[in-house]
């Protein structure tokens, strides 16, 4: 189902700026409108803030999805970081271990249409986020 | 050996600057300094040989090379006219000193190639150095100028002072704009700031938590902040983000703010009415 395929490799802080713009190329391309321009912009920074400050390195992808004739753009935020040790709480409103708002993922999900977390103690983190054109 | 190799290229300077001012001649199609005037390369190149030439004889003399490159920097010309300048002139002694030898075994052309290596290598070095020390400066200043600009306050009137932000905001722009929020509620004595976002491109968690950090700082100072310039696609993205806001004030517009700022400082815009128009007028009037 999957279609193009881009990524940009976050290592410096700057990177994230970098990562959301191309995203928001992507979206603009796809036909998004303003509102969901931002949010998929902000999922994007908060996807690619946590790599940066949890695991260092990592990667944002970028799909464009065609599913049962919706179309969509689906967001890949892959580490080899240190990974999540309890997904849960990490889900929760208010969870941080950085002293944050502890907002970033579970805001992630409400401001994404689908949204998958794979994380492994030690091994590094995916988590996946798709937003539709029309749903 | 060196010394009368040294010898060798000394007294057939000529012959060697020849041969490279006609390679370096060749450059000139390469893009990357067409739009220099003919004269101007030709002049350059001459006294690039020269500098060469003077480094060689008397062994580092750096101070005709250092002018040569501020010269050079100045003119904004690039680092690659240098470095392939070099690296021809090192191609073109090496086969000058080759056709002045017999035969030169492998033992002789190593030695030769790197007493040649020693020559230029300095020069390289050196230049190289200047460039780069002159880019850092470009960068450091231009670093200081960002960071004056990255978080203004005006003070617009006695009490109210405003800090616009435009850009991105990453977190050293994020330190910066607490250190100046409240040093100038201070400086400027202010009891209301208004923190204008309209041009922030995205407001994500931690763009969120340094402004409420901020504003939680101005409070405890004695002033009140308030957020303005939040336009609606950053609205619906805050609340997506389950940010709080509820806890200081926002509005939508610096206008709205602005009033909100002048109630809080017990003042409001009187308009001139009719009335007050004609009694202006009538004064202006008996004062003809
Ligand atoms: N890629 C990752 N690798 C390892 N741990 C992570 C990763 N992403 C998130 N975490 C963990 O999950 C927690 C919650 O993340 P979340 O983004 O929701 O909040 P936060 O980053 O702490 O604060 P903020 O509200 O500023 O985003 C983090 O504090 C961190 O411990
Ligand atoms: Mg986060």
């Amino acid at each position: 189902m999957s279609k193009t395929q881009s990524c940009v490799h976050i290592k410096k802080e700057w990177d994230i700026v970098g990562a959301r713009q191309m995203g928001r190329e992507k979206a603009k391309e796809l036909g998004f409108g303003t509102v969901n321009q931002a949010r998929i912009a902000t999922a994007i920074s908060e996807l690619a803030r946590n790599i940066y400050l949890y695991a260092g390195t990592g990667k944002i992808s970028y799909e464009v999805v065609n599913d049962m004739n919706k179309l969509g753009l689906k967001i890949i935020a892959s580490d080899d970081g240190p990974g999540i040790a309890d997904i849960s709480k990490s889900m929760e409103d208010g969870f941080s271990t950085s002293g944050g708002l502890g907002a970033g993922l579970p805001g992630v999900k409400r401001l994404m249409d689908d949204f998958d977390i794979e994380s492994e103690e030690g091994k590094g983190t995916t988590i996946t986020a798709i937003k539709w054109v029309r749903k | 050996m060196p010394e009368s190799l040294r010898r060798i290229v000394v007294e057939n300077s000529d012959d060697i600057s020849k041969s490279w001012l006609e390679e370096i001649e060749k450059k000139k199609e390469d893009d990357y300094t067409s739009t220099i005037s003919n004269e101007l390369y030709q002049t350059t190149n001459r006294e690039f040989v020269n500098v060469i030439f003077s480094s060689i004889n008397r062994q580092r003399n750096t101070t005709a090379l250092n002018d040569f490159s501020e010269r050079l920097i100045n003119l904004g010309w690039p680092l690659s006219y240098i470095t392939d300048g070099l690296q021809t002139f090192r191609r073109v002694t090496i086969d000058f000193i080759l056709s002045q030898s017999e035969k030169v075994d492998s033992e002789n052309l190593s030695r030769i190639l790197s007493v040649v290596d020693d020559w230029v290598e300095p020069i390289i070095n050196q230049l190289v150095n200047e460039y780069s020390g002159s880019w850092e400066n470009t960068v450091s200043l231009q670093r200081l100028a960002l960071q004056e600009l990255s978080a203004p306050l005006i003070p617009v009137m006695e009490n109210i002072t405003i800090m616009p932000l435009i850009g991105t905001i990453d977190t050293e722009r994020a330190k910066l704009i607490m250190e100046n929020l409240l040093e100038g509620v201070i400086k400027h004595n202010s009891e209301v700031v208004l923190i204008d976002i309209t041009g922030v491109p995205v407001v994500d968690t931690m763009v969120a938590h340094h402004i409420i950090q901020a504003a939680e700082a101005v409070r405890l100072i004695g002033a009140t902040c308030i957020l303005v310039g939040i336009r609606p696609e950053i609205a619906q993205t805050i609340v997506n983000l389950g940010i709080d806001l509820s806890k200081f004030p926002t509005k939508s517009s610096l206008r709205k703010g602005f009033n909100t700022a002048l109630k809080i400082t017990n003042r409001e815009v009187v308009e001139l009415t009719k009335e007050k128009e004609k009694e202006l007028t009538a004064i202006l009037d008996s004062l003809k």
